[in-house]
């Protein structure tokens, strides 16, 4: 029962941080079409950042903005580089393109830093435990994430159905010709929401950081179930995207915590094991399939 | 005009793969050829690829599944037979005209299922949704501790050929060309067939085929299914010419990379991918020979090709686009 509670919370953080990505991913593809592989190497470079920043200064709170800054200013240079000649390409060109961004990423992590991963120190401030209950203790670190993911989500939330700012995302990602036509000036929302799901990102690299150790190719791991999460929302849909996160995110720390052990009621030793990885590894794929049987467009698809 | 030099330059291509086994050891024996057999190999995959993206426009990112499959199939049988444990009443085997059709049927198989959901959808979701099933066989390889896990499967040999060691590696040359040759022709028939009319008609307008009364699933999955097994056929060879099956084979990287090899080859041209898969391994072995972090100098390149040759060497060589 511990166990399951404890697991329950892991699986809301892992949801939480999966909502910071495709909130992102999600309002790039639905507004501006273009599919971003590499919003996971923003990810990676605000963890990046992050740690450095912390290595430096020896300082958590310093590595936050550090890692802000870092996503942000790379997420417009990006924008501006190369993002905004993807507008007019057809898939396939933005796939190959944002392939070449994250291998030049990756590469230039590896030739400045090193391929050794590297350890962000939690916040002396949220080092501790805090007793949910009794026997129940919790890291104070997550329970923090947590809080900021659901801030982040409130405040998406609010600024998305109760701004002016939001009407013209959700007018975007649903017509995007009619909204221009309309006189909205579309390129400049267009660096907006970009830089905006590079800040996101970097957020949720930062936040990672004491939780998992920095590596090249964090990003694309967590950009694949990413992308796992805005399929099964529905593409465009910042609505879909928080359901998706939160159905990936627990079937992901579920699987991982009970197949193995469900599987060896059954069967036994080694192929329990083996199966047991192998299928809390692939489940989020499955319920991925699933979904797309019954509702080939996501849960929420955008755009009706 | 346009004719003429196309034709030109399928001839030289051809002129080029032919001729490796007799210049190769001029130029430094088997590291020549070792670098041409990878090339063909690689083109096989990649002109697969090309049946789905240049013909079909499905853009596929998965597709490095199937050459993995494939690739494990060789290594898994080859394990089976080594260590004297058999596989489910099956010795293992280590004959080439055994394993190589089975590859493809397992690959085969895993591009019907995959296929057969993933084309319930389109567009960007059939991008990601190829590339999360890939994901999906990646991760369980890497959970197959049994097969090595993370680190692979090595073979003792390469697989015997009708009884007979492939210890030459010239001889070995010769078989991936011919299987690339196969390969082409089957391609070239399909393409020229009803079957190919119907699939480039539904990539320019699926509606109007379906209008018309074709069953555009079962013809994009038909294609799916044959692009996955020539692809397995490809894991097949690279299994043995490395004499060695990894996680990586599977990985999204090599499908990013087939992609690269279609796209800066030439989509929908039959000697594209080749043009398009030598590109690729020069460059790629030049920039390694140069620095260890060549990534940072590829990236870019990959960029350039995606931003300003969308129509690939083979576009430029022959003076027109999608035919």
């Amino acid at each position: 029962m511990q166990l399951l509670f404890e697991q329950l919370l892991n699986g809301l953080q892992l949801s939480l941080t999966l909502f910071l990505l495709a909130a992102g991913l999600t309002l790039v593809f639905g507004i501006m079409g273009v599919i971003n592989l590499a919003h996971g190497s923003l990810y990676m470079l605000g963890a990046y950042a992050g740690a450095l920043a912390a290595a430096k200064f020896g300082s958590f709170w310093l590595a936050l903005p550090a890692a802000l800054i870092a996503a942000g200013l790379i997420g417009a240079a990006m924008e501006w580089l190369v993002v905004r000649r993807l507008y007019a390409l057809d898939h396939l060109s933005q796939v190959l393109a944002t392939f070449g961004l994250i291998l030049f990423f990756n590469g230039t992590i590896a030739w400045g830093v090193g391929r050794a991963p590297l350890q962000m120190d939690t916040p002396a401030l949220l080092s501790g435990f805090v007793q949910l209950g009794p026997g129940l203790p919790y890291p104070t670190y997550r329970l923090a994430v947590m809080g900021v993911g659901v801030l982040v989500a409130l405040g998406l939330w609010y600024v998305i159905a109760r701004t002016k700012l939001g009407m013209l995302i959700r007018a975007g990602s649903d017509k995007r010709e009619m909204v221009a036509a309309l006189g909205v000036n579309i390129a400049g929302l267009f660096t907006l929401v970009f830089g905006l799901g590079a800040l996101l990102a970097g957020l949720a690299g930062v936040l990672v950081g004491p939780i998992r150790s920095v590596q090249i190719g964090m990003g694309e791991q967590v950009l694949i179930t990413t992308f796992v999460v805005i399929v099964v929302g529905g593409i465009g849909s910042i609505r879909g995207a928080f359901v998706g996160a939160l159905l990936i995110g627990m079937c992901d720390t579920l699987s991982r915590a009970y197949a193995p052990m469900l599987l060896k009621m059954w069967l036994t030793g080694a192929l329990a094991d083996g199966l047991g990885a192998a299928l809390s590894s692939i489940m989020i794929y499955l319920v991925m399939a699933v979904v797309l049987v019954v509702r080939p467009r996501g849960l929420f698809p955008a755009g009706g | 005009m346009g004719l003429n030099r196309q034709t030109f330059a399928a001839l030289l291509v051809i002129a080029c793969l032919i001729a490796v086994p007799y210049v190769a050891p001029m130029l430094g024996g088997n590291y020549v050829i070792t670098l041409a057999t990878r090339v063909v190999i690689l083109a096989i995959a990649a002109s697969s690829l090309d049946l789905l993206i240049g013909r079909g426009a499905l853009v596929s990112f998965g597709h490095a599944a199937y050459f993995g499959l494939g690739g494990y199939v060789v290594g898994i049988a080859a394990f089976h037979l080594a260590n004297d444990v058999p596989i489910f009443g099956w010795a293992g085997s280590n004959e080439a005209l055994v394993v190589w059709p089975l590859a493809m049927l397992v690959s085969g198989f895993a591009a019907l299922l995959i296929g057969a959901l993933s084309l319930r959808t389109s567009g960007v979701y059939f991008i990601m949704i190829t590339l999360a099933f890939a994901q999906m066989i990646y991760f369980v390889f890497i959970a197959l501790k049994y097969y090595g896990g993370d680190d692979g499967l090595s073979m003792t040999s390469r697989n015997l050929f009708a009884g007979t060691r492939i210890t030459n590696a010239q001889t070995f040359y010769w078989i991936c060309l011919s299987a690339l040759g196969l390969c082409l022709l089957i391609q070239w028939r399909l393409v020229v067939s009803r079957f190919g009319m119907a699939l480039r008609g539904a990539a320019s307008n699926e509606r109007r085929m379906a209008a018309l009364g074709f069953s555009v699933y079962g013809y994009r999955l038909v294609a799916f299914v044959i692009a996955g097994m020539m692809a397995g056929l490809a894991g097949a060879l690279w299994a043995n010419l490395n004499r060695f099956v990894s996680p990586d084979m599977l990985g999204w990287v090599r499908s990013g990379e087939f992609m690269v090899m279609v796209i800066m080859g030439g989509l929908s041209s039959l000697f594209g991918p080749i043009v398009g898969a030598a590109a690729f391994l020069l460059v790629e072995t030049a920039l390694a020979g140069w620095t260890e972090h060549w990534q940072v100098a590829f990236g870019p390149f990959v960029l350039l090709v995606a931003l300003f040759a969308p129509r690939g060497i083979w576009g430029l060589v022959s003076g027109k686009g999608k035919p």
